[in-house]
């Protein structure tokens, strides 16, 4: 299979606040805000480049998205950050009717997503973000797997019209996606060539579903693995394309099974072509404090857990 | 500037439109409305520095109104349309099938005079703040103006944007209160106290000035008032004593028509102590 190789370990929030500062750089007319998390969503080197395009909201975050709608209504680009959880679900209203339905040009930029917040706890860990997200018409919803995607999706989303929820998280992770690789919302990634099964991972599970695609290799299994970090609008055409020749697939996210990838995956199937699916993901139960590492594992949400979910999907075929 | 009686002639026909509208759909909101329609005539035909047949969404270079409290849009539409951002015969739609005349506003159908969606209560205040302070980015030296309800600033979003208004300086943004002391369920006292009202904005750093807005003559002064209290560093809110319902004598003073729409011989009751000045739609 085509080698990938780890150039780094690295947060994905650092990704986002270096793809911040270049889009700052690239279009006078992005502006950041922060709901008093400057410094964990690494926006401090936009603040420091351009101190009047950014603007300290305090942790008030209603207040951050309705400023940010007028801030885009008037024609700039605004980045509202905080993490997921406080910029997704505490503002569900706010993002729904000044942001979605008045369709205006913000890009909510949600930090610690998932479980992988780690030692916070349940309170902190949104697992069901991205469900909410997507549920919103207008919404585009982009979750990243790694730091060179993570700023090649900030930079995308600044020159994209329209609301943007980009999701990224706290630990650091294997930064392996080629600083060259071409991010176009809606394009998933494929990642490896395969016909017995397809693997669909998001997010911070892609390394984990590389993983285990080479130890299926290994075995004489042969996958097909895609790297889909928008979530809304899906790449249909790319997981038709790979399940008609695979005929099952296994679908893998840091989030709860119910509103996620697996969710549109699924739907899209039961729709254009049924096959057995399985899912890795949090089925229905709130996170709890721990290790981020520890955490994945407890949860089942790494390579091992995808391999056992590749046996039972390809025995179901 | 419009002499009153000529700013009271409008608002006359603004109330018509406001009770035909509502009555016609058998739904809406004509109290709020009523006791908001000379403010809104006031803004609209003296002064906001707009121009109706170039609107754009971006609003540079000119003055900017939103309104939070949406569900009084039948006033809004009224004005806007006599105002020339649309053919009065429009208001006929309000509410029906497919009209860019939404029970609340919104600017998804693309009607002329709306920036942002509103009707899920105290969003607006924090939307003005967002193209204040573009303005201040632009260099613009227009003005926003942002209309709310009391019932409204129960929202908690309310007082997040109060509080950064008044630590960011927002002082090219006018904010105003219609202060009838009604909502759906009450008065104010009744429903949630208000407090002491003025102290709460004056506590974050707000310019306060006071209003009758049911006095045409007291509502063009105040609003020159409030133009003169900005650029001082502060932001300025308008405390608007209203009447629910003004100008019709059984809607008046009562929360009872906050969402109620009068029925067709109730409607020829109204509009009998509402002068027709500028052409019925």
């Amino acid at each position: 299979m085509k080698k990938y190789t780890i150039i780094n370990e690295k947060d994905t929030r650092s990704g986002f606040g270096a793809g911040l500062l270049e889009a700052g750089k690239q279009d006078e007319n992005v502006v950041a805000l922060c709901a008093d998390l400057v410094g964990s969503l690494k926006m401090d080197a936009f603040a420091k480049e351009f101190p009047n395009r950014f603007f300290q909201a305090g942790i008030a975050e209603a207040n951050m998205i309705g400023v940010s709608a007028g801030l885009a209504g008037a024609g700039k680009v605004p980045f509202a950050g905080s993490f997921a959880e406080f910029c997704t679900a505490r503002v569900y209203d706010q993002v729904r009717q000044s942001v979605c339905y008045s369709n205006t040009n913000v890009k909510i930029a949600g930090s610690h997503a998932g479980i992988t917040l780690g030692e916070d706890g349940a309170t902190h860990q949104i697992l069901e973000d991205i469900g909410l997200m997507k549920m919103l018409p207008n919404m585009v919803v982009i979750n990243p797997c790694d730091y060179n995607q993570t700023k090649k999706a900030t930079i995308a989303a600044a020159k994209y019209v329209g609301p943007v929820y980009l999701r990224f998280g706290r630990p650091s992770v294997p930064n392996f996606t080629p600083e060259d690789q071409e991010f176009i919302i809606g394009k998933a990634v494929h990642m490896n060539e395969g016909s017995d099964v397809t693997i669909i991972a998001t997010g911070h599970l892609v390394w984990q579903a590389l993983l285990a695609t080479e130890a299926l290799e290994a075995k004489g299994l042969s996958v097909d693995l895609i790297n889909i970090h928008t979530i809304k609008p899906l790449d249909d055409e790319a997981i038709l394309k790979s399940v008609k020749k695979t005929g099952c697939v296994v679908t893998a996210e840091e989030h709860f099974l119910n509103g996620g990838l697996g969710d549109s995956v699924a739907q899209l199937l039961g729709r254009k072509l049924p096959a057995p699916i399985e899912m890795i993901g949090v089925n229905d139960k709130f996170g709890e404090s721990g290790k981020p590492a520890q955490l994945m594992t407890a949860y089942n949400l790494d390579s091992k857990a995808i391999i056992c979910a590749v046996d039972r999907v390809i025995s179901r075929k | 500037m419009k002499k009153i009686q000529e700013l009271e002639n409008i608002a006359s026909q603004v109330r018509r439109d406001i009770v035909r509208m509502v009555a016609d759909v058998s739904s809406g909101h004509p109290g709020g409305s009523l006791g908001c329609a000379d403010l809104l005539t006031a803004l609209y035909f003296n002064t906001l520095r707009i121009e109706p047949k170039n609107f754009d969404i971006k609003g540079k270079g000119e003055d900017l109104f939103f309104l939070s409290n949406g569900h009084i849009s039948p006033v809004w539409y009224s004005v806007l349309s006599h105002r020339g951002f649309f053919p009065k015969e429009e208001l006929a739609t309000f509410r029906l099938l497919g009209s860019r005349l939404q029970g609340h506003p919104t600017p998804v159908k693309g009607i002329p005079g709306v920036r942002l969606a509103s009707g899920s209560l105290g969003q607006g205040l924090a939307n003005a703040i967002g193209y204040a302070t573009a303005k201040k980015m632009d260099g613009d030296d227009k003005l926003v103006y942002v209309l709310m309800g009391d019932g409204e600033t129960n929202e908690g979003q309310v007082w997040e944007s109060a509080q950064y208004a008044g630590a960011k300086k927002i002082d090219n943004l006018i904010a105003i209160v219609d202060w009838n002391n009604q909502q759906i369920d009450g008065t104010c006292e009744d429903v949630l106290s208000l407090g002491d009202f003025p102290a709460r904005w004056r506590a974050l750093g707000w310019e306060i000035i006071d209003m009758n807005g049911n006095d045409m003559q007291d509502v063009v002064s105040s609003l020159e008032k409030a133009k003169e209290a900005t650029g001082k560093n502060k932001p300025v809110i308008i405390l608007m004593k209203t009447e629910m319902g003004f100008g019709v004598d059984f809607m008046s003073g009562t929360n009872a028509w906050h969402g109620k729409a009068p029925s067709q011989e109730q409607k020829a009751i109204a509009l009998e102590q509402l002068k027709e000045t500028l052409g019925d739609y």
